[in-house]
C-alpha cells in the first residue's frame, strides 16, 4: 500500500512544493488541497507546509487557522489520523488549538536560515518511531522570524510529564546548550506532539533534508518514519 | 501654476515639451503631460544610453531572448531560463526597507511577465563605510541603519514570497554615503514554448488587471527619484517610494503563472516604473494595436484619485493581462479562486492609439507609440581633465600578519553571514550551493539541469578606469563561475553611475559599456538586457562608476563542483595564473592604507578565456577537490577562505621574484587557486601548458594553521573569528 499524503495549501504557503517534492522522493503519493477544499478523503496523513499564510499579517498562522479546510483538519486530526505542521504550519497548529503553546519572534529579532541540530527526545510516535533512537541528533535547516516556542508553566510540565516533546535544539554533543537555541524558544522546543501523538508541530524543515543534491538527508527519518508508520497500520 | 512651468516641473525639458505638442498636433493636457513626463523620464526611456547600448553583442547559441522585453531568456537543456537585474538605489535611500523591497517585487514580476516561475534572486549592494577601528566616519552609523534596513527588506518581502535569495555581493565604501546601491537580479524558468511577451494583440481582446488596488503611492517615481540627483530635501521624496505587500505579490506570481499554463492569456505585462501608462502603452505598440482604456473600472485605493495619478502611480504588485473574450469569465474564476483581485479595465484597439476615459470623457487620447517612442540623446562626453591616475606605492605599515587578518575582518571581506542567514536560500529546494562562497549553484526545478550564477561589480576599479573596470567584473563573474565548473553563456547587467548630463560622467559611462561589451565578446558571454541607472549622486557627490555584471553559466551533466574549501591533508595547492605586483585599485590598498590609486592589473582576456577553460576541463574530470577564485585580498584571501571553509591549514611557499607581501595581496587578474591531489598535478601541467596558462605549486593541505614559509603561521581557528566575527563587530 502507498500512502496518500495531503498537502494544505494556504495563499501564501510556499513549502508546499518542497514537501510535495520530498515525500514523493520518499515514494509516497501526495495531493494537494487547497484551503478552501474541505475533503480529506481518502488521505493517510496531511502536511501544514511552510511559508506564510495570509501574509502572517495579524499574527503567524492566525488567519490560517480559521480557513475552511482547518475544521476538517481538526476532524481528522481527532480520528488519530497523522498531522504534521512545519514552520508556518506549526504556527498555524498552535493558533488552532490543535497543539499548545505559541510561536513568538525570534529572540535577536532577525529571519534566520541555516542548519541546526535537534536531539530526538522520545521515540513514542509515528514521527520518531523508525529507525530512530532517544537523544539522536539530526542535522536539519530552520528558516524563520517567528520560530521562538512559548508555553506556560503548566504547559511545559505537562509537555514534559506526557513526553510531548519530540525534538530539542542542541549541540553537537546532544546538549540542549543555550548557544544551540536559534531563537530563543523555551526549553530549547523545537517540536511538540498533542496528546494523542498524531499530531507534530515543528520548526525546522524535515523536508529540506530529504535529497542529498540540496541537503541532508536527516528529515527523511521523520517523514519515511510517518510513512512505515501508515504502511505498519495498513497491514496490522 | 503655468503649463510651461507644469511640465518643468514634472522633468521634461521645453524641447521636449515642443515635442509632445508636435505628436498631438495640440496643447497636451494634464494628464496626457503627466504620462509623456514619466514615459520620456531617463529611468523608463533610456535616452541617454540608449544610442551607446545597440552595439553589444546580445547573440550567442544559448540566447532565445535578448534585450528589450521584460527580461533575457537563455535555453538550458530543454528550459527556458529567463535573467533580468533592476536598481531600486533611490528608493532604499528614502526609505531603506520598502525601497529594497520593492525592488524585489520589482524583477520578480519582470521574470513572471515572462511566463517564467521566478527560482532565485540576488543581490549586489553598495553602502557608504561603517565604522572602523581607525577612524570614525560621520555618516557611520546612518551607513549602518542602511545596510539592516536593506537587508530587513530584501529578507521581509524575498522570503515571505518564497523566491529563495541565493547569492550575491555587498560592499562598502564612502562614495555610497548618500547613495547606497541595490541591485537585484532574479531568474525565473519555463517551458521553451511557455515563454510570453508583453503584447496586447488582438483587436476585441480584454485587458484586466490583476492585483493590488491603485493608490498614490509612487506617483513619478521614475522621474523624480530615479531620473534626478538628490539634494538636502531627499526626504521630502519618501511620498515617492511604493510600499511593498509580498503576500500580494505571491498571489501575483501564482495567480499568473496559472493563467498562463491554463493557456488564457495572449500577452501580459507587469505594472512597474510609469504604472498604468508604461503597461497599456508599451504592450499595445509592441503588437501594433491600441488600448481603450475605462480608468473608473480602476480599483482604487482612495476616492478623489485623479486621471493622471491613476496613469502614473507605482503601487506595486499589479499586472495587465490581454485575454480573449470567451476566456475572460474563466480568467476571472481563476482569479477569484486563489484570492487574487481582477477587473476588466478596457480592451485592445486597432486605432494605434491610447484612449483613457473616466467619468465618461476621454481624458487622454495618444499615440502608444509615441509614449515609449521617447527623445534620444547623443550627450556629449569626454574624458576628465585631471586623468592622471597617482601609481601606488604601498607602506609597509602592518606586518603580513595584521595585513591578512585585517583584511579577513574587514567589511568588504570578512564572511557576509549576518546578512544571508536573514535570507531563506533554501526554499524551492533547488539551492546547489548557496551563499557565502563564490557562485551559487542551481538546480532547475523539474529537470537535472543545473546552472551556476553570481554578480560582481567593482567601483573602485570604475573610478580609476571604468573601461577595465567594466572588463574586469564581466571577467571576475566569468571566472566565478568557472571556478564551479560551470560554461558561462549569459549575461545581465547593471549599469550604476551619475549624472548623464555631465559630459565627463557621460564619458565614464561611454567607457563602461565600451569595455563590457569587450568582454562580453571575447568571452563568448553574450548580454540578455539590463538596466541603466544614472543620478547616482547626493548633494554633488557622485558614486563611483559601478557596472553590476550578472552571469549565468551551465554546469555540464555529473560534473562535480569542486568544494569551496579545503578537503583533506595531503592534496596538492596550485595556483593557476600569473601574480604580479598589482596592488592599484585593491582591497589591501584600501583597508591597510585608505588610499584609491591605480592602475588597474592588467586584464588579458585570452589568458581569462584559457585559465577558465582548464579549470573547466579538470573539474570535469573529477580532478579538482577545491577551488577558489583569486580577487580581493588576492592570494592571501583567497588561502585563508580555503581553510576556512575546510577547516584544515595549508602550508605554502610564496613565489620567487616577487616581494612576498605583495605576492600575497596583489590582485592580478585571471587567477584560481585549486587543491588536488598529488598524483593529478602533471595532468593539470600538461592541459594547462597547452593553452598557455601558468600553474604555480604553492604547497600542501596538512594542520591545522596556515603558514605561508618566511612570513606567519595562523591558527585556522583564528583565522574562522576573525573572518565571521568581523562583520556581525561592524554592524554593532
Amino acid at each position: 500500500m502507498t500512502p496518500t499524503i495531503g498537502v494544505v495549501v494556504f495563499p501564501g504557503s510556499n513549502c508546499d512544493r518542497d514537501a510535495d517534492y520530498s515525500f514523493d522522493y520518499l515514494g509516497a503519493d501526495t495531493r494537494f488541497i487547497w484551503h478552501l477544499e474541505t475533503d480529506l478523503e481518502g488521505l493517510d496523513a496531511v502536511v501544514l507546509p511552510g511559508g506564510f499564510s495570509y501574509g502572517d499579517y495579524l499574527r503567524t498562522g492566525a488567519m490560517a487557522a480559521y480557513s475552511p479546510v482547518m475544521q476538517s483538519v481538526k476532524d481528522f486530526a481527532a480520528d488519530g489520523k497523522l498531522v504534521i505542521g512545519i514552520c508556518n504550519g506549526f504556527q498555524i497548529l498552535c493558533e488552532a488549538g490543535l497543539l499548545p503553546g505559541a510561536l513568538r519572534r525570534n529572540r535577536g529579532l532577525r529571519f534566520r536560515c541555516l542548519p541546526v541540530r535537534i536531539r530526538v527526545e522520545n521515540t513514542e510516535s509515528p514521527f520518531t518511531s523508525n529507525s530512530m533512537w532517544p537523544g539522536q541528533v539530526l542535522t536539519i535547516p530552520i528558516a524563520h522570524f517567528d520560530g521562538n516556542y512559548y508555553c506556560t508553566d503548566e504547559d511545559l510540565e505537562e509537555l514534559l510529564a506526557d513526553r510531548r516533546i519530540a525534538f530539542r535544539y542542541c549541540d553537537v554533543h546532544g546538549e540542549p546548550a543555550d548557544e544551540a537555541n536559534p531563537n530563543g524558544s523555551v526549553w530549547n522546543i523545537a517540536g511538540i506532539l498533542n496528546e494523542g501523538r498524531n499530531v507534530l508541530g515543528m520548526m525546522p524543515h524535515p523536508e529540506r533534508a530529504v535529497d542529498p543534491v540540496v541537503g541532508g538527508t536527516d528529515g527523511r527519518l521523520i517523514l519515511s518514519s510517518m510513512l512505515t508508520s501508515l504502511v505498519g497500520s495498513e497491514t496490522e | 501654476m503655468t503649463e510651461e512651468d507644469l511640465h518643468r516641473s514634472l522633468g521634461l525639458t521645453d524641447e521636449e515639451y515642443d515635442k509632445i505638442v508636435d505628436i498631438l498636433g495640440r496643447e497636451p493636457n494634464h494628464a496626457e503631460l503627466a504620462m509623456y513626463s514619466v514615459m520620456w523620464s531617463e529611468h523608463c526611456s533610456y535616452k541617454s544610453s540608449r544610442v551607446h547600448l545597440k552595439d553589444l553583442p546580445t547573440e550567442g547559441p544559448h540566447v532565445l531572448i535578448g534585450p528589450g522585453e521584460g527580461a533575457g531568456v537563455i535555453q538550458v537543456g530543454n528550459q527556458a531560463v529567463a535573467m533580468r537585474i533592476e536598481s531600486h538605489n533611490h528608493p532604499s535611500f528614502v526609505e531603506p526597507v520598502q525601497g529594497a523591497a520593492t525592488g524585489i517585487g520589482g524583477v520578480v514580476r519582470d521574470v513572471v511577465s515572462m511566463g517564467a516561475r521566478p527560482i532565485a534572486l540576488l543581490d549586489s549592494l553598495r553602502f557608504g563605510a561603517l565604522p572602523t577601528d581607525t577612524e570614525e566616519d560621520q555618516t557611520a552609523e546612518r551607513n549602518r541603519f542602511l545596510t539592516a534596513g536593506v537587508v530587513a527588506g530584501i529578507s521581509s518581502y524575498g522570503n515571505c514570497i518564497g523566491v529563495p535569495t541565493v547569492g550575491g555581493e555587498t560592499k562598502f565604501e564612502a562614495t555610497y554615503a548618500g547613495n547606497p546601491l541595490v541591485n537585484v537580479m532574479c531568474i525565473g524558468v519555463a517551458e521553451l514554448d511557455g515563454i510570453k511577451l508583453a503584447r496586447a494583440p488582438g483587436p476585441g481582446n480584454a485587458v484586466l488587471l490583476l492585483g493590488s488596488t491603485t493608490g498614490r503611492d509612487g506617483i513619478g517615481g521614475v522621474s523624480v527619484l530615479a531620473s534626478a540627483a538628490f539634494d538636502e530635501g531627499a526626504a521630502t521624496k519618501r511620498p515617492s517610494v511604493q510600499v511593498g505587500d509580498p503576500f500580494m505579490e505571491k498571489l501575483l506570481i501564482e495567480g499568473s503563472l496559472s493563467l498562463i499554463e491554463k493557456d488564457l492569456v495572449v500577452g501580459i505585462q507587469d505594472l512597474g516604473g510609469a504604472g498604468l501608462c508604461c503597461a497599456t502603452s508599451e504592450s499595445a505598440a509592441k503588437a501594433g494595436t491600441g488600448m481603450l482604456i475605462d480608468l473608473d473600472k480602476v480599483p482604487l485605493r482612495e476616492s478623489g484619485m485623479e486621471a493622471f495619478e491613476i496613469l502614473t502611480s507605482e503601487s506595486q504588485e499589479r499586472m495587465l493581462v490581454v485575454v480573449e473574450p470567451p476566456k475572460v469569465k474563466a480568467a476571472l474564476d481563476e482569479c477569484e479562486r486563489l484570492g487574487l483581485r481582477a477587473s476588466q479595465i478596457g480592451e485592445v484597439t486597432d486605432t494605434g492609439r491610447l484612449v483613457c476615459t473616466m467619468g465618461g470623457q476621454v481624458v487622454a487620447d495618444v499615440p502608444a507609440e509615441s509614449l515609449g517612442d521617447g527623445p534620444l540623446y547623443h550627450r556629449p562626453f569626454s574624458p576628465p581633465a585631471a586623468m592622471k591616475v597617482r601609481h601606488f606605492e604601498p607602506v609597509a605599515v602592518e606586518s603580513p600578519r595584521e595585513a591578512l587578518l585585517k583584511l579577513l575582518g574587514s567589511a568588504n571581506i570578512a564572511s557576509k553571514r549576518w546578512i544571508w542567514e536573514q535570507f531563506d536560500h533554501q526554499v524551492m529546494l533547488g539551492t546547489v550551493a548557496g551563499p557565502g562562497a563564490g557562485a551559487a549553484v542551481l538546480r532547475l526545478p523539474g529537470s537535472s539541469s543545473r546552472i551556476a550564477v553570481t554578480v560582481d561589480a567593482n567601483g573602485r576599479f570604475g573610478q580609476i578606469d571604468p573601461r577595465m573596470g567594466a572588463q574586469h567584473s564581466v571577467a571576475e563573474a566569468y571566472r566565478n563561475l568557472c571556478a564551479v565548473g560551470a560554461e558561462p553563456v549569459a549575461v545581465t547587467n547593471c549599469m550604476n553611475f551619475d549624472n548623464p548630463e555631465i559630459p565627463e560622467v557621460m564619458w565614464q559611462f561611454v567607457e563602461a559599456v565600451r569595455g563590457m561589451g569587450h568582454a562580453c565578446e571575447a568571452l563568448d558571454t553574450p548580454i540578455t538586457g539590463g538596466n541603466v541607472s544614472f543620478y547616482n549622486q547626493t548633494l554633488d557627490e557622485a558614486i563611483y562608476p559601478t557596472p553590476a555584471i550578472g552571469m549565468i553559466g551551465i554546469l555540464p551533466e555529473n560534473v562535480q563542483p569542486p568544494s569551496p574549501g579545503f578537503v583533506k591533508e595531503g592534496d596538492a595547492i596550485v595556483l593557476l595564473g600569473e601574480t604580479r605586483d598589482e596592488l592599484g585599485a585593491s582591497e589591501y590598498q584600501r583597508t591597510i592604507e585608505g588610499k584609491l590609486e591605480g592602475p588597474l592589473p592588467e586584464l588579458d582576456l585570452v589568458k581569462e578565456s584559457a585559465t577558465g577553460w582548464v579549470i573547466r576541463e579538470m573539474i570535469s574530470r573529477g580532478q579538482i577537490l577545491s577551488a577558489q577564485d583569486c580577487s580581493e585580498g588576492g592570494v592571501g584571501v583567497a588561502l585563508a577562505e580555503l581553510c576556512i571553509h575546510g577547516h584544515i591549514g595549508a602550508e605554502v611557499a610564496p613565489e620567487p621574484g616577487l616581494d612576498p607581501m605583495r605576492w600575497l595581496f596583489s590582485e592580478s587578474a585571471s587567477r584560481i587557486v585549486v587543491a588536488l591531489g598529488k598524483d593529478d598535478v602533471p595532468e593539470l601541467r600538461s592541459l594547462a601548458a597547452n593553452l598557455g596558462t601558468t600553474v604555480v605549486d604553492l604547497g600542501y593541505v596538512m594542520g591545522r594553521s596556515l603558514v605561508v614559509e618566511g612570513l606567519f603561521e595562523i591558527n585556522v581557528a583564528t583565522l574562522k573569528d576573525v573572518y565571521e566575527g568581523g562583520f556581525p563587530k561592524l554592524m554593532g
